[in-house]
Order: structure tokens, then sequence, then C-alpha cells
């Protein structure tokens, strides 16, 4: 009700500044040129009017409830303590009556008493902002409108405006990575305090304790285990996407005819569209269990869950990604090139093999280093896929663990946020953060700098 | 400079070798009849017939789109290569059919060697952008061989003094004339008997350019050179034969001399003279 | 000519003879290189092939597992709403004067009531009376026959008569749900032979399945409860992806609201308006970065800034918003920006010689030429956010949500997330299927998505 009475209101001030603005100009116009048009006065006008009134909302938004607060601590009786749930009890009470919904059987007489003036206390407050917001809007509106003149630069000071808006919604994207860094490394920090970072990144055992009380680590919290099992589903996924990745790439640019590529390009890249989850499920129940069927045949055991059963299935994931990279690097090797080594009577092979890849080598070491990133970052999968065992060892036909895995199972689970289990989710972004950012400046720069050398 | 040139004068479309003076050398080893390439439905070249005399330079001329460079490409059939390309006529080697289906086209190229219009060399070291063509051909056996056969194909394109002291460096790190040159080297060392060159001096400076005209004068000892130009100067200063295209049709083709002093059609006149071009 | 005597092939005199030894060594060579170059070829056709086939391996398990979910099995019988079993007194009527507290804890006082009765004997009486109407007289005893309806069936009663009061003493004709077990067993996804012990299933309650199967009471439906349940722990047979679906339609809409004004504002001041200089530069890369992080640590990022500093509401969509958002916004900026970068100069000149300010020629000429680049962009950026799940397992998604959320603020599950609790459900006979159906939903949401992009592209690229 209030919001849309609210709304109502800003929409009608902002409506009324504008013609204001508008008319006025109108008026100007007559006598001399102008130095913007018309619109951009009502504009000009419409912002000053509404600004302050929006600014004012936003404050009371976050500042009614805190006065609420007040109220009814002055209204409730001493013997009430703050903080108590008797206390939280009353409050609500008090607030059910103001807002007329009322308690379950009969109020006291002091909650009914208290209650209605709650209420007023609400209202006055509403009518005491609107009317405010009112004001101010009509000032502001005013004010510029009588500012108004001929020379008036109104359309620039509109634009600056809209310049203002574009730079802040620029600084969100800077804002994001500032918040990523400050908070890993905050909580980070703050892990560090129960366990030493040598400990962390040195030790080979991985078994949190599981302690009652926040002030305290037991167990082991040494992140080998998790970097060995993290590096080994990455490297396996590697050698699946990479030469299937590659080779389709090759094969797609330079053999299959223009009609077939495009028929067939958009069919691989599903593969990269699908939620990791899927994934994630897919290997659980049908990679990982034929898997170890083979296994059983081969003769030797294959857990279903297993690093291998994530790599391969992460691999699939990462072949579109490879494949659309190095299909985009490929085609920036000149045709010169090619033709230079197809006139010397080389096959199409051997022209690939010895003049293209070759040619194209730094823009695919690019493409890999992003692919690895990104298999390091992966989660569902290894969550679902990878056993959760975080145990150090490199038999990839056994259950491992990740930093993401980890990261997932600690937050995951019961413990408070300040604790060292729950803490340690940040230390181990932060490492994974600190990895994946090393990867992708090196493979952006490896790129650009192939991308100029054809250029 | 002449000496192993002595064909007649000709002209017209329907281009006959005249009677040979020496026995020895004018016999023609290339031999076009009836060529026509056509991209998809646009036809690109109309029944071109031409005779291309052994170890000699022959210039192609005409105004850009006049499909001289398609027409080179066909000899060592790089046509082959683009998307949509369709040639037909004959082309004869040495009196062997070069679109024979039963012809391997690797065999062809490693007989008629090309230079392009940029120069190309891999992102190999100098050593390896030489050697690149004998390995695959498999025409050296072990290292000693390949030493030799670099060196020799390197001085044969003059660039050995240059680049003998650092044969490993990458190609693409040499000027822009010396990368044509290694591009020569390159073509050299595979043993063609045909050198295939599209515009080989457009993206050289002048000095650069004489340099490489200098070279194609030495290399037409041994080899038989087309050469596709864009600059009639330099059809004039290499060559021995001339032929001028215009849309795709052979206009005129003959001694050099007699095309640029006495050109007998009408067209060729108007673009010596550089009223079309 | 120095150079010329000291060939590799010898002396012009024997020439033709080196030409002609060459040729064979090339020949030679022919026959292995080929080979190779099919051997080559054939590989990279075969990459082409794996990976389609993968495609086509991913997808036919997904439906050939999943669909069936889409049909269960239901038991149609009569179930008389027997007085003495619903034995409540009538529902409660509002009156004059009466505050909405006190109308309210009456009302909840009646559904305590009705919550009380033991609706399961009018859902044995149900199965009974199958049983006698298709003359199947297998001794059965009431746990057995409990067994084989789901218990969501209870509440199906129990709504039927807070909605209609009425309805109390008389018979009714329903489809009720089989249990998930019964479900498992009409679907024979256990092997029959197992000894009782291992069947989760009593031996009456198989029998009776299957006598009346036979008799076509109990036959297959389509499972439209799948689209309009909520996730339910007692009666999985029950459960649906009513609230997931909310709780991702609720994420979309606050990705869709945020990330692509944003990520357009962003790209417009980046591409038309910064300077170049070094401040600018460290924003794309920044950006480019953005775009490769984890999505994990946008999840931790949530976990640390919105929950535990600002303290809002977990497992709430308006966070999980949030958190996709900052995810997104980097594929928006980059996407729009590379169709800005499209536009000719010259519009921008053309703008710009008549007389328009810069933000005059940004808005009213470059960017209307973008929107179908736009719109693409922000289409496929929503449809990768609707299949994140990390992120949102780190800021308390992954909790058991039995509603559906009314408003962005409220607890909610979400599609990707669902597919990961289901996945882990202990019963996974029943669950495996479930989790598939619900894999097939969130990838058909997705698949209509990227079509919605690719026909919106064609039909404003062709108006342009």
């Amino acid at each position: 009700m209030t919001s849309v009475l609210i709304a109502v209101l800003v929409l009608a001030l902002l409506g009324i500044a504008y013609s204001q603005g508008v008319s006025r100009s109108r008026l100007l116009a007559g006598q001399t040129r102008l130095h913007s048009r018309p619109q951009y006065h009502g504009a000009l006008v419409a912002l000053w009017a509404v600004l302050p009134l929006l600014v004012l909302l936003l404050v009371w938004l976050l500042a009614s409830g805190m006065a609420q607060d007040w109220y009814i601590a002055s209204q409730l009786p001493v013997e009430i303590l703050p903080g108590t749930t008797e206390y939280a009890s009353a409050a609500a009470r008090l607030r059910n009556i103001a807002s007329g919904f009322g308690v379950a059987g009969e109020a006291a007489e002091w909650e009914a008493t208290a209650g209605a003036a709650l209420a007023q206390f609400n209202t006055v407050l509403m009518l005491a902002i609107v009317a405010l917001g009112a004001v101010l809007g009509v000032v502001g509106m005013l004010y510029m409108r009588s500012r108004l003149t001929a020379r008036t630069r109104a359309r620039n000071h509109v634009e600056a405006f809209i310049k203002a808006a574009l730079i802040f919604c620029s600084v969100v994207a800077i804002l994001t990575t500032v918040g990523i860094v400050v908070s890993l490394v905050t909580e980070t920090v703050r892990f560090f305090t129960f366990v030493s970072p040598f400990e962390f990144f040195f030790g080979t055992v991985w078994n949190p304790g599981y302690s009652t009380t926040s002030n305290e680590a037991s167990g082991s919290y040494g992140m080998l285990p998790l970097l060995v099992g993290t590096v080994m589903i990455s490297l396996i996924a590697m050698l699946v996407a990479l030469p299937v990745g590659l080779m389709s790439a090759i094969w797609l640019t330079q053999y299959a005819n223009p009609k077939l590529r495009n028929a067939i390009k958009p069919v691989i890249e599903i593969l990269a569209g699908i939620p990791t989850i899927v994934y994630g499920f897919f290997a659980l129940v049908t990679v990982g269990p034929a898997l170890s069927g083979l296994g059983d045949v081969l003769g030797f055991g294959i857990n279903a869950t297993s690093a291998l059963t994530a790599g391969i299935v992460m691999g699939i994931m990462i072949i579109p990604f490879i494949s659309s990279l190095s299909d985009d690097i490929i085609r920036q090797v000149p045709r010169t090139m090619r033709d230079g080594s197809l006139g010397l009577g080389a096959t199409k092979a051997e022209t690939i093999r010895m003049v293209i890849v070759p040619a194209a080598l730094p823009g695919i070491v690019g493409a890999i280093l992003l692919a690895v990133s990104r298999a390091i970052g992966e989660t569902m999968i290894v969550v679902l896929a990878a056993g959760n065992a975080p145990i150090l060892r490199f038999d990839p036909t056994e259950p491992t663990s990740t930093f993401t895995v980890t990261i997932v199972t600690a937050l995951t689970g019961d413990a408070d946020f300040a604790s060292p289990q729950s803490l340690v989710a940040f230390a181990l972004g932060l490492t994974l953060f600190v990895i994946t950012l090393l990867l992708n400046i090196g493979a952006l720069a490896i790129v650009r700098k192939y991308r100029e050398q054809y250029e | 400079m002449n000496a192993t040139n002595n064909s007649g004068p000709m002209g017209g479309n329907r281009i006959v070798p005249s009677a040979p003076a020496s026995a020895a050398s004018a016999v023609s080893r290339i031999s076009a009849k009836d060529v026509t390439v056509h991209y998809g439905e646009k036809q690109a070249i109309f029944g071109v017939s031409m005779e291309v005399p052994e170890k000699s330079v022959t210039a192609f001329i005409g105004p850009s789109g006049c499909g001289k460079s398609t027409f080179l490409r066909c000899f060592n059939r790089m046509n082959d290569t683009i998307e949509g390309c369709k040639v037909g006529g004959k082309i004869t080697i040495d009196g062997e059919d070069i679109y024979d289906p039963s012809l391997d086209v690797v065999e062809l190229r490693a007989r008629v060697g090309m230079v392009f219009q940029k120069p190309n060399p891999f992102p190999k070291s100098i050593y390896d952008n030489i050697a690149y063509g004998p390995r695959i051909h498999g025409l050296v056996k072990n290292k000693a061989e390949t030493d030799e056969l670099v060196e020799s194909s390197l001085k044969k394109a003059g660039l050995w003094k240059e680049v003998h002291d650092r044969l490993d460096a990458p190609g693409t790190g040499l000027s822009g004339g010396q990368q044509q040159r290694l591009c020569i080297a390159r073509t050299i060392a595979t043993g063609p008997e045909v050198i295939l060159m599209d515009e080989p001096c457009s993206a050289l400076d002048p000095i650069a350019t004489s340099i490489v005209e200098d070279l194609i004068h030495e290399l037409k000892e041994q080899y038989t050179i087309i050469i596709v130009t864009h600059s009639m100067q330099q059809a004039a200063r290499v060559s021995q034969k001339t032929a001028f295209f215009h849309l795709g049709k052979l206009i005129e083709y003959g001694e050099t001399e007699q095309i640029f002093v006495n050109p007998k059609e009408k067209q060729t006149e108007a673009y010596i003279t550089g009223r079309i071009g | 000519m120095t150079d010329l005597a000291q060939t590799a092939t010898g002396a012009p005199a024997n020439e033709a003879e080196a030409n002609a030894r060459r040729r064979a060594q090339v020949r030679r060579s022919l026959a292995r290189r080929n080979r190779a170059e099919t051997r080559f070829k054939m590989l990279g056709l075969g990459s082409v092939l794996a990976a389609m086939a993968f495609v086509a391996i991913l997808f036919g398990n997904i439906l050939s597992n999943g669909l069936p979910a889409f049909w269960q099995f239901t038991l149609e019988t009569e179930i008389t709403f027997d007085p003495e079993v619903i034995n409540v007194p009538d529902r409660p009527v509002r009156q004059a004067g009466q505050s909405d507290a006190d109308y309210q804890a009456e009302m909840l006082g009646w559904q305590r009531r009705l919550a009380m009765v033991n609706w399961n004997r009018l859902l044995i009486a149900g199965v009974e009376s199958a049983m006698a109407e298709d003359g199947v007289t297998t001794e059965i005893d009431a746990r057995s026959a409990q067994s084989i309806i789901d218990s969501g069936a209870r509440f199906v009663l129990r709504d039927m008569v807070i909605a209609d009061p009425s309805i109390i003493g008389q018979t009714r004709r329903l489809n009720l749900l089989l249990s998930a077990d019964g479900d498992n067993w009409a679907k024979e996804k256990l092997s029959r032979n197992l000894p009782d012990e291992r069947q989760q299933l009593s031996r009456p309650a198989r029998d009776v399945i299957d006598a009346l199967m036979e008799s076509g009471s109990v036959h297959r439906s389509f499972a439209w409860h799948i689209f309009t349940n909520v996730d339910s722990r007692s009666s999985p047979a029950s459960a649906g992806l009513a609230g997931a679906f909310m709780g991702s339609f609720y994420m979309m809409l606050v990705v869709l609201l945020l990330a692509v004004p944003i990520g357009v504002a962003s790209a417009i001041y980046l591409e038309e308006f910064a300077p170049k200089n070094r401040v600018t530069d460290l924003i794309e890369v920044n950006i480019n970065n953005l775009a490769a992080v984890p999505s994990i640590v946008f999840g931790l990022l949530g976990a640390a800034v919105f929950i535990n500093i600002f303290h809002l509401p977990l497992s709430a969509p308006l966070v999980g918003g949030l958190v996709l958002t900052l995810m997104t916004l980097p594929t928006v900026i980059i996407a729009t920006r590379s169709s800005l970068r499209a536009v000719p100069p010259s519009l921008r000149q053309a703008a710009l010689g008549i007389g328009a300010s810069k933000t005059q020629m940004v808005f009213h000429h470059v960017l209307p030429v973008t929107y179908p680049g736009i719109l693409t962009a922000s289409i496929l950026g929503v449809a990768q956010a609707l299949g994140e799940t990390a992120p949102l397992l780190l800021i308390g998604m992954n909790a058991f949500v039995a509603n559906i959320p009314a408003t962005p603020l409220d607890q909610s599950a979400a599609l990707p997330v669902q597919i990961y609790l289901w996945q882990g459900n202990e019963n996974r006979n029943f669950f495996e299927e479930r989790t598939f159906a619900a894999i097939i939903v969130l990838l058909a949401l997705m698949i209509l998505l990227n079509a919605l992009a690719i026909w919106l592209r064609s039909r404003l690229e062709r108006k342009a």
C-alpha cells in the first residue's frame, strides 16, 4: 500500500517536473534560440525533482527499521530486558497489534495502548517522510525551473548525469574483484590464526577435526592431498580433451566442407552449454559404473567414483572449449603459409603437422592454459564423481578430492562460519583464485601476443 | 641473353609455337590447351592455350583481376586448394597430363615449385625452412646431405653470404627481400624443374626487387620460370616471352621485345601505353 | 654463376638424369605419405565423431533414463470420506469483529485437528475397495496395504476436505500415486528374484500390486505433479519441481534486471566514453579475468559478503540471483562490447557529423543497431546462470525447502540444486530416474532459452 503510494508520488513528480521543464523552455524558445532542446530542460528539471526524493527514500528504507526498534524500546515496560526472548516476543506482539493483524487472545491493556502508539508513530513517520520527500521534490523542481534560461546547458548536464551513471555501472565489475579479493583474504587471514600457513600449504594430511569450540583447530589442514587430486583430475581431463578437441578443430577447419562444418560445430558446442551438475550426475551413474565394469574385465580394480571418472567426464566437458578456441586460432594462421607448404608438394597432413600447428602453437598453448584453469575450478563434476577422499596418493583409479570439493564440503556442513573447518574454504578459495588468475593472465597475454603477430 | 629463346613472333588467341631455331632448348615443355577456370558460377579463365618454352622466363602481364594469377596457379594445381574452383582443358608437362586423376598432386608440386606474392617463410629456423621440402619428400638421407643441400640452395638464391652464420635464426626475422629469397631457396631445395612466381616483388622495396630480379635472371639457366607481374618494366627486364591477359582471356603472347615494341593487338597496345589497367 | 657450378644435383650435363632420380625418389615416398595423410584425416574425423558420440550418448542416456519418470503408476480406486474417521468440527467461520490473529489461530486449530485425522485408514480402505472391485483375494495386512500408496496421498485427501468440507461422508473415485517402492516394483527396477528380506515391499504388497496391474486398476499416468508439487522427503513419489522452478525463476529475474542493465551500461562506457588510459586497461583486464574466475569463488564471495556481512537470508533466491548476477556480468559486458565494436565507425561519424552529441550518437544511433547482439548475449548469459550449481550451495541453497517461494526473499530451492539434492537421496532406485527427469526439465528450459535467443536474433536482424 505504502509502496504503491510512494511509487505514484515519484512518478507524478517525475511527470510534472518534466512537463514543467519542457513548457518553461518552450516559453524561452519564443524569445531566443535555445542551447538545448526542450526535452533536455524537462529531463534536467525532472532529475532535480526526483533525485533528492530517491535519496531520501533510500535512507528511510535503511533507517525505518531502526527508528521503529527505537520507538518500541521506549514503549516497552522497563521490566522486560532487551536481548531476552520475552523482549523479542513482546516487540513482535506490539508490531502485530500496530499493523492491525492483532494477536490471538486478549492483548494486555498496556500492549493495546503501546501498539496503538506504535501504529500512530509509524503513520506519522511515513507521512513525514512522504511530505518531506514531496517538499524536497517540489523545491528541487521549482529551483531548477527558475534557473532555466535559454543559455542553460541542459543537455550537457543531463549527459553528465548519464555518464556518471555509466561510470558507476562499470565500477561494479571492479568492485566485484575487490570484493572477491578482500573477502577471501580477510577470511584466509582469520583461518591462519588457527592453522599456520606453512602447515596449510605443505601439510600432507587432510583431516580436519570437528572441534566443538570454534576457537581452536583440531586435526590437520594440509592441502597437498587436495592439490594432487586437483592436478591429477585436470591432467586426465586434458588428456581426453586436448587430442579430441584439437583434432576436431583441425578436421573442421582443414578438411570439412563448409556446409558440414556449419552443421557439426553447433552440435559439438552443445557440450559446452550443458550444466556441470548434469555432467556430474552422468559421471556418477553412467560413466563410473561403466569404468568400474571395464576395470573388472581388464583385471584391475577401478573405483566407480575416482579421479579417472571425474577426469574423463570433465575432459568431455572441455572438448568444445579446446576445439572452438583452437578453431579460431588455426584460422588466424595466414593462408599464404599453408599455400607455401602445399606449393612445395607437402601433403595436407604434413602441412598441418609441420607448418600450421607450429605456427598456431602459442595460441594453442594459451587455449590449453585457459582450459586447465577451467578444469581446476570446476566443481560439480568432482563433487559428485571424484569420491571425496582427501588422501595423498597418485592412483587415478582411487577416489580423491579437490580444492573445490573441499570448499563445498566445508561450507555446506553444520560447522559455525567462524570455525576453522568453515574458514578453510576461503583459504582454499584464495589458493584456487590465485592459481586460476595466473593461468588466465598468462593465457590472455599469450593469445593477445599471438593475435598481434598475424595482424 | 636471348640465346635460348629463338621462337618467332606470335599473336592472337590461338597461339602456335613457331618453328624452333635451336632444337636443343626450344622444345616447349609446358603446354596448355583450352584451359578454363570457374569459381563456382563465375568463369575466370576463358579457353587459354599456350606453349611455355624450357629454361627461360615467361611473364604474364595484364590489369589486376585479368586472371593471370589464376592461370599461373593451374600449373601446379594450387587452385585445387580453393573451395569451388574448377579447372577445364588440358595442361601437359613433358607430354604428361597434370590433371590426370592418377597423377599425385604432391609429385607435381615437387616438380613445379611456387613462390608467392607475400614472402611466407614458415615459423621455423632458416635451416629448417630450406630443409622442409627435401625432408618431406625423402630427398635427403642424413644430416650431411641436408647441410649440403641447404648451403647450395641458399647459394643459388644468393642468400648464403648474408645468413650462413645464423641458420638457426627464425626465418621470419629476415628482411622482406631476404624472406622472399629464402622462399625461393626453399623452392629450389626441392629440386623443381619449373618455378612459378606470383608477383614475387610486389611486397618488396626497389633495392630488394632488383636483387630478386637479378636472381631470376640467373635461375633461368637451370629452371623454367613463369612469373606473374603487374609491372611492365619488370616483365621487360626479366622475361624472354610475355603473355598479356585481359578479362580472363589471353590477348597476345610473344617475344617480350615484340610485345612491348610492336604489339599486334589493340588491347595490348592500350595496356602498354597505360590506357587500360 | 659460381653458385650454379656447385649444385647438389650435379652439372647441367646430367641434369635430366638428376631430375629423373629425384622424381623417382618423390614417387617412392608417395605411398607412405598418402597413408599418413589418410591416417591423419581419419584421426581428425574420428575425433569429431567421438565428440558427437559424446553428445549422443549423454542425451540418449538422460532421455532413456529420465523420460520414464514422467509416467508414474497410480491406483484408481474409490475413497470414502468416512465421517467416523474424519471426526472434526465444522470449519470455523469468521465472526464479526474478530481480529485477523484470532481468526487465523482458530483456523490453524481446525487444520491441526484435520492433520491429526488418521487418513491412512481411508487409504487402506481404498486399497481394499480396489481389491474387492477387481476380485483380488490376497490376504494383506494394514501396513502392507498402506505401503502401496504414496504417503503424500494423505495430504491430497486432507486438502480436498479443507477445500470443501461437505465432502465428508461422500465417496469419490480418485487416482492415487503408488509409493516410491510400489512404483519401483511396478516398473521392475528391482529384480523380482531377490529374496524377501532384500525387497523393499512385503510379499502381499507386491502380490497385490501385480494383481491390480493385471486388472488395470494400477496403471501408468502422466505425472503432472512433477511440475506442480514441491519437494518432499516423506512422500518421495509425489515430490515435484515447482518450488525449485520458482526459485530459479526469481533468480533469473534478478539476473535479468541487474546483470543486463549494469553490463550494457558498463560496456557502453568502456567502449564509447572511457579514455584509453591505464585505468581503463586495468578494467579491461579485470573483466576478462573475472569472466574466467571459477564460479565457486563467486559462491565464496556471496557467503562472506551477502550472508556473513549483510546478513541477507540464507537460501533466498535474491542472494542467489545477486551472486549469479556478478558471475554473468562479465559475459554480458564482453558480448555487448563486441557488438558495439562491430558497428561501423562510419555510422558514428555520420551521427557526429550532423551535430549529435556523443551521448546522442551512442543512444540514438549506435545502440539500436546492437540490440540483437545484446539481447542474444543476455539470454545466453541467463541460460548459463540457470544451470549454475556450485555457488548456490555455498549460500545455503542446498537446504531442503518444501515451499513455493512467494517472494525472492523466501527460502527456496533451485533447479540445479534440486538435481544435486535428489541425486543424494537414499532411495537411489527411485530418485535416479527422478533426477534424470529434473535434468530433462532443466535442459529443456535451457534449450528453450537458446532457441529463443536464436529466433529473436534472426528476427531482429532481418528487421535491421
